[in-house]
């Protein structure tokens, strides 16, 4: 199938999912105040905002904070047009609205080269965005929040400011345009002057203006500035509610222990010592959700007794289809797949088959890279009330849409009866894009008459029970000729598609034909290759597989950003030169990737030690999310063969920065999380069981292996782009190709494991 | 029921003995600052302070506190605290901030002992605390900023 079908096959499935054709207005997202319900003592301007008498500007939410500051960032983007002070800005978590809904992410996962700007591409986005409006999901992730809400949330800064001038002209007896605002008061020429408090009930009766000029850059107060965190005191008291802190009269606690083997059932159990045990008041079965594996649950007064009992449970369980399955096996089986197969060519250009006999030298490898869990500090956990045919749910979710539709699903009511509340999530990473467990809370919570549940899993089942990272394997052909230079390039990798089965158990869809985030970070690459095919084939595997942060790019980064390396050094040309001869036509990469080579002193000798440590450098550049990240990466191996990373240098640009601190923070975190990976992350399956269970064996990097961090932003006005997943792809391979220049052991697969080379004695 | 000294007062707890401190204040007194990571003592979520010391609260029976003061996040004071909370306000250190209470709990438990700690000792002291969000650096430099300044030289 060609792009063209595929094109045309994914928009008519998005157009499936909804209630609707129709276009919204133009002013569509902008709400009005009866978007959002009422609060004595404030009135709202529009669906993004609610200003109180007594002069708190309340900043609608639709997006969930995980950790990427993004509450910050939207509040921001609002208060900056309302001229708003920052001081009487707070936030609140939006209701479901249509308004919402994620138009950015949807519109992302479209499988285009980014170099493609042709009428397809933009009539494929266009329509998807206007199908996506109206009936998508309000959704956190793919990078996307501050490309989605960067003129929706401007636009009702901007739309109330304007109402509140109006409102004051008014009362005045002034033109508008005599009025000024700033720091939250509204002035006049005359001297009078008023604070949004005192201008709001009459503010609030006017009509919404849908087209209110927005700021240019050089009025911005606050947007472009380095802003902290705004839900900074309560994370530090202890005080701000995560989804595990939800407390509520009357509430029960649940313990689930699910089947070892991954999508098993129950077969029979003996609740009897359980059920004996203090504050037990339910033993139940509940089936796998999403995905999800079967297994049985214990409703008690506390936790704990929950946590005790669930372990005195007697469960038989059926061990189900994949009770044979080995993980070494399979990733055996994906590279013995590419023996054969071509997979679907994401990119193609040129005749890579002539190019590469016309070769004067051939560079072949494989890559590996292993399924992983997502480990989010906060367990999984939901709170589910379930009443008088109605639902409450409180949870940590990237996606109160799905979670609703799933609470719904699994209570037998419709998703207008479930309400979601979202929660501070403490980590999402991806993981919380899956909505298992909201319907297996909301299961459990049908037999505690109409009591509130908090589903709490242990860290256990938190790391057997994930949707992975999919394991993945890719094989290479590289052709240079006698001076060097690249002639051709083939890759083909071979694992999971993880989008068909979430759209089949979501939207009851077939499943689409092909998944962008398979090649991603592949295929979508600006390197201009003489002759390239670039493709994957999709193997079905029965492992639960979701997003995790960065998703494909988090290991076809590794695979082509080493591979490029071994090529460099095959053609006997510095990694940053070849690289750069390949971006002749891609200025802003060719430009992160000359900033990170001179601020990381590319070129210039490590400083030498004389402790029989090697030492070594190594350089990546990746685009994902809109965004383009090159990062070099220092090692040291020690006489002992322990690798240490000891600095990284990291050059992002992603567009105009909003927010330069959130973004320092998110480059900052997206390396460690990455590091650990490359470091540590693998979840190994045997007999269909996972055998990583907790922190101890599931390493991640720890406070004394964190490296050295700079960080650099280049200065843009184009669009905002992606700013938590970006800088994630390019540290396994800085850190491989450091390795490689510090030992000449080019590492292949992920986990990065140094072998024991020549004794150094 | 067995009294416990929980950040200044006295207080019974009617819970088994053997059931760990940690869902003691979470499950019991409703005291939700201190965090369940792990339940192994791995992830250091759950930091309390024991007269002083820290522990990891998801592996501390109830019946092992004994007469000793127990210390959560919500009763952290004094001027180590307040420096702490204001260092990690100004580095702006948070991110999910699910760890940050036991962060906070094992940097204060450290100033106390070590005014001035170097980066091996921060290395030490910090080594069981677990970020997911990768707030290492930013931790590692409130800490120095935190700790008492050095004497002026006059």
């Amino acid at each position: 199938m060609n792009r063209r079908t595929f094109v045309i096959r994914t928009v008519a499935a998005a157009g499936a999912l909804g209630i609707g054709w129709s276009l919204l207005p133009p002013r569509g997202r902008l709400g009005d105040r009866d978007t959002l319900p009422a609060k004595p003592g404030e009135a709202a301007l529009n669906g993004w905002v609610r200003i109180g008498t007594d002069n708190h500007v309340t900043v609608i939410m639709s997006k969930s904070e995980m950790g990427q500051g993004i509450h910050t960032t939207l509040a921001m983007l609002l208060a900056d047009e309302l001229d708003a002070d920052w001081s009487q800005v707070r936030t609140e978590m939006s209701p479901q609205r249509a308004i919402y809904n994620n138009i950015a992410t949807v519109v992302d996962g479209l499988p285009f080269h980014p170099d493609d700007d042709g009428l397809i591409r933009r009539t494929a986005e266009w329509m998807t965005a206007k199908v996506i409006r109206d009936s998508g999901l309000m959704l956190t992730g793919g990078s996307s929040s501050t490309k989605d809400l960067w003129l929706p949330m401007r636009q009702a800064g901007a739309s109330a400011r304007a109402m509140l001038v109006r409102a004051a002209a008014d009362a005045w007896q002034v033109p508008a345009a005599d009025i000024t605002v700033a720091k939250g008061v509204v002035q006049h020429a005359s001297g009078r002057r008023a604070t949004f408090g005192e201008l709001i009930a009459a503010a609030a009766l006017l009509p919404v203006p849908g087209d209110a000029p927005l700021k240019t850059a050089a009025q911005f107060q606050l947007i472009g500035t380095p802003m902290r965190r705004i839900e900074n005191a309560t994370k530090l008291a202890g005080t701000a509610t995560f989804g595990i802190d939800v407390a509520l009269p009357g509430m029960r606690y649940a313990s689930v222990v699910m089947c070892p083997t991954l999508g098993g059932t129950v077969q029979s159990f003996d609740a009897g010592a359980a059920t004996a045990m203090p504050g037990v008041l339910h033993v139940v079965q509940v089936d796998g959700y999403h995905g999800g594996t079967a297994g049985v649950a214990v409703v008690a007064d506390t936790p704990w007794h929950a946590m005790m009992a669930v372990n005195a449970v007697k469960v038989t369980w059926n061990h189900g289809a994949m009770a044979d399955l080995s993980s070494a096996q399979e990733i055996d089986r994906l590279a013995k797949v590419l023996d054969t197969a071509d997979g679907h060519a994401y990119y193609s250009h040129g005749d890579v088959d002539m190019a590469l006999q016309s070769a004067a030298t051939r560079i072949e490898a494989e890559y590996r890279a292993p399924y992983l869990a997502h480990a989010a500090m906060e367990p999984i956990n939901c709170t589910v009330q379930f009443a008088n045919g109605r639902a409450t749910v409180w949870a940590s979710t990237q996606v109160p849409g799905l979670a609703r539709r799933a609470a719904a699903r699994a209570l037998g009511i419709s998703d207008g009866d479930v309400d979601v509340q979202v929660q501070f999530l403490g980590g999402g990473f991806g993981r919380r894009l899956v909505v298992d467990f909201v319907g297996q809370a909301a299961a459990i919570a049908k037999v505690a008459n109409g009591a509130p549940v908090q589903v709490i899993w242990s860290r256990e089942q938190d790391l057997r029970h994930d949707f992975y990272r999919p394991a993945c394997v890719a094989r290479f052909t590289a052709g240079i000729d006698d001076a060097g230079r690249l002639l051709a390039w083939r890759n083909t990798s071979a694992g999971q598609a993880l989008l068909p089965p979430i759209l089949r158990r979501l939207f009851d869809l077939p499943g689409i034909p092909l998944d962008k985030t398979t090649s991603e970070g592949a295929f979508d690459q600006a390197y201009e290759y003489p002759a390239a095919r670039i493709a994957h084939e999709t193997v079905p595997l029965p492992v639960p597989v979701g997003f995790w942060r960065a998703v494909g790019h988090s290991h076809q980064a590794f695979f082509t950003e080493s591979f490029i390396d071994e090529v460099a050094h095959m053609a006997r040309q510095d990694p940053v030169a070849f690289r750069l001869a390949l971006l002749t036509k891609h200025p802003r990469h060719a430009r992160v990737l000359q900033r990170v080579a001179a601020l990381s002193g590319w070129g210039t000798p490590m400083e030498p030690l004389s402790d029989g440590s090697r030492t070594g450098r190594g350089v990546a550049l990746h685009s994902s999310f809109g965004s383009v990240v090159a990062q070099v990466a220092e090692v040291r191996v020690d006489a002992a063969h322990v690798l240490h990373v000891t600095r990284v240098v990291c050059v992002i640009d992603c567009g105009f920065p909003v927010n330069p601190n959130m973004i320092r923070q998110q480059v900052e975190g997206g390396i460690v999380f990455g590091l650990s990976a490359a470091l540590h992350g693998e979840i190994t399956i045997e007999k269909g069981q996972v055998q990583q269970g907790n922190f101890n064996d599931y390493q991640a990097v720890r406070m004394a292996g964190t490296p050295v961090i700079e960080v650099e932003i280049i200065p843009s006005t184009e669009h905002p782009e992606g700013v938590g997943e970006p800088p994630l792809p390019p540290i396994a391979p800085a850190v491989a190709n450091a390795i490689f220049a510090a030992t000449n052991q080019r590492l292949r697969p992920l986990p990065l494991r140094l072998a024991r080379i020549e004794s150094t004695a | 029921m067995i009294a416990i000294t929980l950040n200044g007062a006295t207080v019974s707890i009617n819970a088994a003995p053997d059931t760990p401190l940690l869902w003691v204040l979470r499950g019991e007194l409703h005291l939700h600052g201190t965090k369940f990571g792990c339940g192994i003592g791995s992830c250091g979520a759950c930091t309390v302070h024991l007269d002083g010391v820290p522990v990891r609260a998801c592996v501390t029976p109830l019946s092992a506190v004994g007469a000793r003061v127990v210390t959560t996040i919500e009763g952290l004071h004094g001027p180590e605290a307040d420096r702490l909370v204001a260092a990690w306000t100004h580095v702006d250190v948070v991110q999910c901030g699910y760890c940050q209470p036991g962060q906070l709990m094992s940097a204060c438990a450290l100033l106390r002992a070590t005014p001035q700690p170097n980066d091996a000792e921060i290395d030490r002291a910090m080594s069981g605390n677990l970020c997911r969000c990768g707030a290492y650096s930013r931790i590692r430099a409130a800490i120095h900023r935190a700790a008492v300044p050095a004497p002026s030289a006059d």
